[in-house]
């Protein structure tokens, strides 16, 4: 930078380049202009380039505030002052800040200062000299400086930064860390779909962090017989809904939707479907042996206040799963007879043993012959013989005239 | 070891032994003793090039794997890195070399610092080097070009696993780039390839980018007689549908159950464990997997891989009659020189006995898979979506695979190959099958659910045009009443299905694409055919019935079906054509769909 001779002969300190200096060769303009039209003074336009300013005579207002403008840039200041000085317009230097402990306290400073102006200029520094991934995991525990930097991302068009990030940072360890980034990434620019996703995601997180803190301390005091009786094996944090539907399904059934942890809040606030509702209660129950709940699911009063039962999904699923759970053979007989299609209904009822579903199955059908074919299956004597023999015998006589 | 590289009718070997000669070179520039520190991705790919006797042969003394802390002690004069170019080992070499010089005076002299970069030199990782303060310790830093790693005698891969995502998803076209030098290499050990044909976007970069490093290179002309007549460059995407099928042949099937890599196989040991191998003392029951290697250098391996599973239990039977037809020799051999002939053959026919051994338990294992409901009632609705059955209503079973929790990759497999079947599912039920999934299998799978959107393997349906019908009809993609046992189709790889991608193939060859035309308007990107200069005098000159020789390249991925329907077509009579097969990475359904996931590691 040619610094004029003239000047380093009278002794002026030699005036840098400065990387911030547009706004200083701005701020002396704007000094020089409030003085008077008659300046002599050459205006010097600001093109990154290293140009010097040159003081075409001796004006010792401007020449002190230059002065104080060099001092200004290479004194140190502290975080809060250059916080300041920005909110103030003042000179101020950024590049001061190198350690990675310097910069997050500059921006605690900026964030304290409530100034988005402010806020927004350091995320600008912070963007520049930290790699995305530290930045990120720094903006993801500072709600405020985060908003701000999804705002200026969008402005300038960088939001696939966004979605890079929630990628990156979705694996966070501590579940309290995770659930305020997805709290953040809500505002991120997602489809209107994923921003659902993200929403539930984060509202059940919430929820489980509630419910595992309650559980584990209720288990760990004894209170509850459910505990002691069937001990949690794992922690309930992070499992897709339907596993925790399951899980309060087991250990919270029939509470009352107003608490977090009941199947009824669980099923409303996530929107969970009839049948996915169904098979994960069914599941869970048939796992307890609690027949009579798993009755429950089925049975609807018609208008006539009879009872009912109806599935959205076939019978025979609903007979799979309870054999899987070893539910006892009258339970499963009742489900059997509730298939309609009634080769699957003998089939399944073969498989599992259901005589009684079978023989009033070949009854109904008036078949003596399957009656006698399965007379020679089971047990001499038992009651199922001696009722195929019942039937024969009656049926025997009706059809004499 | 390479024999069978030199089978088929393009000696790879050739390749093979070009990247030989460079490892040779560069060890030998690192003169003395030597330790090697691998990169272990790296180990598989260098295991087919190189055995550790060659290594040895250049006074490699010792190898260990690259990881964190001091570097083991070894008493050489050089050690040398085998390392991708990842800034993340960058660091743990740094590590390596920084603790060494802190440490104090040691036993052995100072030893010399290498680093082989495989496959390429990077600018930003010798910046990281420079930054943890270390690149000065190193005398030698290279790269070796392993871009093509030839597999068998008629199989190359390029064993890139992220370059579908790459060139799919992040619109990086870095693999492309790497696989048109590849081509450069192997033009220039079997000459200029005269015709290049292609169909896709990738295939038209690729084609681009040879023609222009060919004029770059104007000067240097290979005077090489053209081994290949044609290169056929097909992008994955004109064909998802056939990596989401469940492959069938017996080679397929291994891949799908238990995953063939590096041309390796991990077999669960309880089958083999009678077969102990000499000097095993009393070996309990093994726990460590089987790793069995299969190319087609085993004779029995190479005429059962390619054929449809159901054919595999008549095949080994009558091998079984044809090895103990030979031991039964033994009576006939009466005089000196008979029992001396039979004597030398039973090394031969031991090992083929061992191998009908091997193969006879892989069969069952197998068996066991195929013959179970799972696997029926997956088959049946894969074959339902193939032949257009209900691809535009939610399917029960696949419901019902969720409800029970099923493995999440199968999950997709189905419901992709359903949106693919049917063009794009309706908004409501690719919904209903987001919502499922994600409430199943946890919120964080948002993320794939967005890739394979992107990709276009499960999207909406954005017109109520589905050509996939005119496709399969115009290509005959569906072959009724498939022969298994003696086949005349390629459909016979899927029972049924003819890969499209394989039919796109067959066509070009006879009777060409110009009769397909409509048809490759629906298929996605440009259709092409360039012509390449051969200096003059090296035109082939083939001869009355020799047939031709086409290099097919698979940009992002080619499965093992695909590979058994290509030879098929090789080994047809009056085909015309044979093929040797290339492509980025040899993958399944399953590695194909988890390299486009987004999963956060388990905590």
């Amino acid at each position: 930078l040619p610094y004029p001779k003239y000047l380093q002969e009278e002794g002026w300190p030699p005036l840098m380049y400065l990387k911030e200096s547009k706004r200083a060769v701005n701020s002396i303009r704007s000094l020089v202009e409030e003085e008077d039209e008659e300046d002599d003074v050459e205006k010097v336009s600001w093109s990154g380039e290293p140009v010097g300013i040159y003081l075409l005579d001796c004006r010792w207002s401007v020449h002190d505030d230059v002065i104080l403008l060099w001092q200004d840039y290479v004194s140190d200041w502290t975080p809060e002052e250059t916080v300041k000085r920005m909110q103030q317009g003042k000179v101020y230097s950024l590049e001061k800040f190198r350690s990675l402990q310097d910069k997050l306290l500059l921006l605690d400073e900026a964030v304290n200062a409530h100034d988005g102006n402010v806020i927004t200029a350091v995320l600008i520094y912070l963007k520049k000299s930290l790699s995305k991934e530290i930045l990120f995991r720094e903006l993801i525990t500072r709600e405020i400086a985060l908003r701000h930097y999804i705002h200026y991302l969008k402005e300038i068009g960088e939001q696939k930064l966004l979605l890079m990030q929630y990628r990156d940072h979705l694996n966070v360890r501590d579940e309290n860390k995770r659930r305020d980034f997805l709290k953040n990434c809500l505002s991120f620019p997602f489809s209107p779909d994923d921003a659902t996703h993200v929403q539930d995601h984060y509202t059940l997180l919430e929820r489980q962090i509630i419910i595992e803190a309650n559980d584990k301390q209720v288990e760990s005091s004894g209170q509850a017989d459910i505990f002691k009786k069937y001990p949690r094996k794992a922690s309930i944090l992070n499992m897709p809904i339907i596993t925790t539907l399951y899980y309060s399904c087991f250990y919270h059934y029939g509470e009352s939707d107003g608490t977090f942890s009941s199947p009824a809040n669980i099923r409303k606030t996530f929107r969970i479907s009839d049948k996915q509702f169904l098979l994960t209660c069914l599941g869970a129950r048939a796992k307890l042996k609690a027949w009579f709940d798993v009755d429950a699911l089925f049975t609807t009063k018609n208008w006539l206040g009879y009872t009912k039962k109806r599935s959205p999904i076939g019978f025979h699923r609903i007979v799979d799963i309870l054999q899987k759970n070893n539910a006892p053979v009258q339970v499963l007989q009742d489900y059997v007879n509730l298939v309609e299609d009634v080769e699957q209904k003998i089939s399944l009822a073969q498989k599992y043993k259901c005589h009684d579903v079978i023989i009033n199955t070949y009854r109904d059908l008036k078949d003596r012959q399957q009656l006698i074919v399965y007379r020679g299956k089971v047990e001499k004597g038992s009651s199922e013989y001696r009722k195929i023999e019942e039937i024969l015998s009656n049926s025997v006589r009706r059809s004499f005239p | 070891m390479s024999a069978h590289l030199s089978n088929g009718r393009v000696n790879l070997n050739i390749l093979r032994e070009a990247a030989r000669k460079e490892l040779r070179e560069f060890l030998d520039k690192c003169a003395g003793s030597k330790a090697i520190v691998w990169d272990e991705y790296l180990t598989g790919p260098f295991g087919l090039i190189a055995q550790y006797s060659l290594l040895k042969e250049h006074e490699v003394e010792k190898m260990f794997t690259l990881k964190g802390g001091r570097l083991p002690a070894a008493d050489v004069k050089n050690i040398i890195f085998f390392v991708r170019p990842r800034l993340e080992l960058m660091d743990i070499i740094a590590e390596n070399i920084s603790e060494k010089n802190g440490r104090p005076p040691q036993m052995h002299s100072p030893r010399d610092f290498h680093i082989l970069f495989v496959p390429r030199r990077s600018m930003l990782c010798e910046q990281r080097l420079k930054e943890q303060g270390v690149l000065g310790s190193f005398i030698n830093i290279d790269e070796y070009i392993l871009d093509l790693i030839p597999y068998d005698g008629d199989l190359l891969s390029m064993e890139s696993e992220g370059a579908f995502r790459e060139c799919y998803l992040e619109s990086d076209q870095t693999s492309l780039y790497h696989t048109a030098k590849g081509l450069m290499t192997l033009q220039a050990l079997y000459g200029t390839i005269p015709q290049i044909f292609g169909k896709g976007e990738c295939a038209r970069h690729v084609a681009n980018m040879m023609l222009r490093m060919k004029r770059e290179f104007a000067g240097s002309q290979t005077q090489i007689l053209p081994v290949f007549d044609s290169l056929l460059l097909l992008d994955r995407n004109i064909d998802l549908l056939t990596p989401l099928a469940t492959q069938l042949t017996y080679e397929g099937l291994i891949d799908e159950v238990y995953g063939i890599t590096n041309g390796y196989a991990k077999l669960p040991p309880e089958k083999f464990a009678a077969q102990k191998k000499q000097g095993e003392v009393g070996k309990d029951l093994p726990t460590e997997p089987k790793k069995m290697q299969l190319n087609s250098a085993e004779e029995l391996y190479a005429e059962i891989r390619d054929k449809n599973f159901n054919a595999i239990g008549a095949a080994l039977s009558k091998k079984a009659k044809i090895i103990s037809a030979a031991f039964e020799e033994r009576h006939n051999a009466k005089t000196v020189g008979e029992i001396k002939q039979f004597v030398s053959q039973l090394p031969h026919m031991q090992a083929a006995r061992s191998s009908l051994a091997n193969h006879t338990s892989i069969a069952e294992l197998i068996k066991d898979i195929t013959t179970s409901e799972a696997f029926f009632d997956n088959l049946t609705v894969e074959q339902e979506f193939m032949t257009g059955v209900d691809t535009d209503k939610v399917n029960t079973y696949i419901e019902d695979s969720i409800a029970q929790k099923d493995p999440l990759i199968k999950i997709l497999r189905l419901v992709c190959m359903q949106s693919v079947c049917n063009n794009g599912l309706k908004q409501k039920i690719l919904d209903y099958y987001k919502r499922e999934i994600l409430q199943t299998y946890g919120y964080e799978h948002m993320l794939t659910l967005n890739n394979l959107e992107k990709t276009g393997l499960l999207k909406p349906q954005t017109s109520t045009r589905n050509n996939y019908p005119t496709i399969r009809k115009t290509l005959k993609l569906w072959m009724e009443d498939a022969n298994e046992q003696n086949p005349n189709d390629i459909s016979y790889v899927y029972s049924g299905y003819a890969p499209l991608s394989i039919r796109l193939t067959q066509v070009l060859a006879r009777p060409g694409w110009r009769s397909i035309e409509e048809v490759l308007k629906m298929l996605p990107g440009p259709h092409f055919e360039e012509r390449q200069q051969l200096p003059a005098g090296l035109h082939k000159k083939r001869q009355q019935g020799e047939n031709r020789t086409t290099l097919v390249f698979f940009l992002g991925g080619v499965t093992y079906a695909e590979v058994a329907a290509l030879r098929f077509l090789s080994q047809m009579e009056d085909g015309g054509t044979e093929y040797i097969i290339a492509t980025t990475k040899l993958i399944n359904g399953t590695s194909w769909i988890k390299s486009l996931m987004d999963r956060p590691e388990a905590p």
